[in-house]
């Protein structure tokens, strides 16, 4: 027998070993938002629409996904746009998992979460800022929240400004719907959209 | 590929090269300290990550985490109690026979960077490319240190080969 061979099964059996990536990734996270290095933390969450991807910073939620984006694609477009030092790293994103536990079961009609808005800027962030403040259960539309945001006849652009709503659900751009009441467009699907609008008594 | 300009998220490092990186603690510290030194290593690499230059991240991990033990090693020998006890015990862990577990033992005893080689050749089967890219030597280098290291495990194994046929006899 070679000593090579011996020394192969020998290193793997001296190194072989399980290894739980979810409980490693949280304790690396924790302990990285401790020393004020991990820049983006992220959860996954189930909800009635799907498992929705939730990241925050250290100043508040930046960025809410639907599933209909692949994961990997909206944390390398993170990581793009904002840092590569992302962790998935749950607990940092409890309060986000319970309001939105609460308002998926009825219990909660406004957020009371910290807000990062630096995905946004000029007249997109002016637009949802006017969204983020549609009561639960009330609906505007393109044009009124154009006219809201300073540009009455830009309700076109307030409909890409809508498409472009880095944190929906929270910022809600599902309460945003055409002139004659149709639906018009939505960043999650217009399933999402619906069901939305039915949980808040509005279809 | 990797580059500068296309930032990966450092979770993908973590799901993609973890286990190799946890591989290599285990083969070069005693099981008790593999946990710690394994986080150690990612927050350092994360520590450093905006300055990394994207290019065969394993090896760049490897390379921290090969430090990371390094520094174990001698927080241990400044231990009172623990010196000339190189963590024999790696050995027989989860190893299909005493076999293993000696010839193991052997491999404890071997100085650090043929040891980290013998660690990345057989343990994680790296080519002579990366194991030098981890060890920060070059491929050559990288190649000597394993061949010196098998040579000095194959001298350590001939009475212990002698004496198992002994006994099967």
């Amino acid at each position: 027998m070679s000593t090579e061979t011996d020394i192969h099964d020998a290193a793997r059996a001296a190194t072989a070993g399980e290894l739980d990536l979810e409980a490693l990734s949280a304790a690396v996270g924790e302990r990285a938002a401790d020393e004020g290095i991990l820049d983006l933390a992220y959860a996954r969450m189930d909800s009635p629409l799907g498992e929705l991807l939730a990241v925050s910073t250290p100043d508040g939620l930046v960025h809410l996904g639907y599933p209909n984006r692949p994961l990997d694609a909206q944390l390398e477009g993170l990581a793009q746009r904002i840092s590569p030092r992302i962790v998935e790293s749950p607990r940092r994103l409890d309060e986000v998992r319970s309001e939105l536990d609460e308002y998926f079961e009825g219990r909660r009609r406004r957020f009371d979460l910290a807000l990062d808005w630096q995905l946004t800027g000029g007249f997109v962030r002016a637009v949802l800022e006017r969204t983020a403040s549609i009561p639960f259960g009330e609906t505007r539309t393109y044009g009124e929240v154009a006219a809201a945001a300073g540009s009455p006849r830009a309700f076109r652009a307030a409909g890409s400004a809508l498409g472009a709503n880095p944190i929906p659900i929270v910022v809600p751009c599902h309460r945003v719907l055409r002139s004659g009441g149709a639906l018009g467009g939505y960043g999650g699907g217009l399933d999402a959209k619906r069901e939305l609008l039915e949980l808040e008594g509005v279809m | 590929m990797a580059t500068a300009s296309t930032p990966i998220p450092f979770q993908a490092l973590i799901e993609a090269h973890a286990g190799a990186v946890a591989a290599f603690l285990r083969g070069m510290l005693p099981a008790d300290d593999v946990d710690d030194a394994l986080q150690e290593t990612l927050l350092a690499a994360l520590r450093g990550y905006p300055r990394f230059d994207g290019a065969n991240p394993r090896a760049w991990l490897l390379t921290i985490a090969r430090r990371k033990a390094i520094d174990e090693h001698r927080a241990q020998s400044r231990r009172p109690g623990s010196l000339d006890e190189p963590d024999a015990l790696p050995a027989g862990r989860g190893g299909d026979g005493e076999r293993d577990g000696e010839l193991w033992g052997r491999v404890a005893s071997l100085p650090p960077k043929q040891r980290a080689a013998i660690v990345l050749r057989f343990a994680l089967d790296l080519r002579y490319r990366e194991v030098g890219a981890a060890l920060d030597c070059s491929e050559a280098a990288a190649r000597r240190s394993v061949h010196e290291g098998v040579r000095s495990l194959r001298a350590a194994l001939e009475p212990m080969t002698a004496t198992s046929q002994e006994e099967r006899r």
